[in-house]
């Protein structure tokens, strides 16, 4: 269990290398799909283009509940590639890990803080650039009367970001713990972990998938709380 | 003793900044490509769908309205039509009544003149068999009046004759 990390040193930068290749991997999974999903596009829509359909509508509802769609719908591409790119990678990890020479390759690319943290700033500092960019800079100072807004946004971006890292690491310590070292112990152990595992597993599905949701609707409501002018 | 060595195979790692480049980055290209291959498309798609379908709308409530306006006016010609119809029948009634009106008006002045010329040649028959009477009275008379002489007659015979002559002529009429 006490995997390391395949880490690498390239320009004065640390490089995981198994995170570089699961972000690609990740991206590479949702692009199929989403290119799978338009390909044959027609007024009525039959299998996949339904899929991407309802998820598109999934995320137009998410918006609308946080703020009126002549704003919100600028945000339609980020909630859809957000949404889909963070699902894809909770589940990456799920049905196996992969270790080559005690090192951990295979897993989901969002149990690794620095990645879902760099995903929350990303949001966070859009949400500051359409704040700016909509209400102008006065109007957008004028939200930091009160310092303590100004915590308030650390602690925004640092809870995005580590909820989501939280749930999905914590979900594969405990896949990790039950196939990797139960299983390992004995016949009996074997045995017992078959069904624990299962049920973790199932469980893990979904709490990525809820994660999934609850990253791209705090996106929203982050967003709205910038760009919507009643606030 | 194994989650310890999980957080201390994690706290011995170093900072990886180069994920945090690496995700961006990915990110971003990710969010372009799909933009460009699979929402833009999809998107396009949907409004085009939305405007279709508001059209479509639109459509039917115009000729929905259209069509109302025709049933309108259908029924306005219709009344109109059954307005005219008996005024029609009507008209026909009354031009009958007058008609038949006239008919007897004529028949009875036909029947009238008729009569009258008739009444006329009745007249006239009767003169004229006047005439022929006095005519044949007096040639009688005058054969009479010749066997008489022939016969010495008394004037009494005479008038006889004469009565019974002309209750004779009378008779035959």
């Amino acid at each position: 269990m006490n995997h390391g990390a395949p880490t690498q040193d390239f320009l004065g930068l640390t490089f995981n290398l198994s995170n570089v290749l699961m972000i690609t991997v990740a991206s590479v999974i949702v692009f199929i799909i989403a290119t799978l999903g338009s390909r044959k596009l027609a007024m009525k829509p039959t299998g996949m283009q339904n899929f991407m359909e309802w998820v598109m509508d999934f995320i137009k509802n998410m918006i609308n509940s946080s703020m009126d769609w002549k704003t919100g719908g600028r945000f339609q591409l980020l909630g859809m590639t957000l949404i889909m790119y963070l699902f894809v990678s909770n589940m990456l990890g799920l049905p196996f890990a992969i270790t080559y020479d005690h090192v951990l390759w295979w897993k989901s690319p969002t149990a690794d803080p620095v990645v879902t943290l760099t995903l929350a700033v990303l949001v966070l500092s859009l949400a500051h650039y359409y704040g700016i960019q909509m209400k102008g800079f006065k109007g957008y100072l004028k939200a930091y009367k009160n310092p303590m807004t100004l915590i308030e946004e650390f602690s925004n971006t640092l809870t995005l970001g580590l909820r989501l890292y939280g749930n999905i690491f914590a979900g594969e310590v405990l896949l990790g713990l039950l196939a990797g070292t139960l299983a390992m112990s004995g016949i009996w152990g074997a045995l017992g972990a078959v069904i624990p595992t299962l049920v973790w597993q199932g469980y893990s599905i979904f709490v990525g998938a809820i994660q999934s949701f609850i990253f791209v609707t705090l996106t929203m409501v982050y967003l709205s709380h910038k760009v919507s002018s009643d606030h | 003793m194994l989650t310890s060595g999980l957080v201390l195979g994690l706290s011995i790692s170093k900072f990886n900044g180069g994920d945090a480049l690496f995700q961006l980055a990915m990110f971003i290209i990710l969010l372009f490509l799909l933009k460009k291959y699979a929402f833009g498309p999809l998107m396009g798609i949907m409004t085009q769908r939305e405007e279709h379908v508001a059209s479509e709308i639109n459509a039917a409530e115009a000729s929905r309205l259209e069509a109302s306006k025709y049933l309108e006016e259908q029924r306005e010609l219709l009344k109109q039509s059954r307005v005219e119809a008996t005024q029609l029948i009507e008209n026909a009634k009354q031009q009958g009544e007058t008609q038949r009106e006239d008919i007897i008006i004529q028949a009875r002045t036909e029947a009238e003149r008729l009569k009258e010329s008739a009444k006329r040649e009745i007249v006239q028959e009767k003169e004229k068999a006047v005439v022929a009477l006095r005519e044949q009275v007096a040639s009688l008379s005058v054969l009479i009046a010749s066997k008489v002489i022939e016969k010495e007659l008394s004037e009494a015979d005479q008038e006889k004759l004469i009565n019974h002559y002309i209750q004779e002529a009378g008779e035959e009429r």
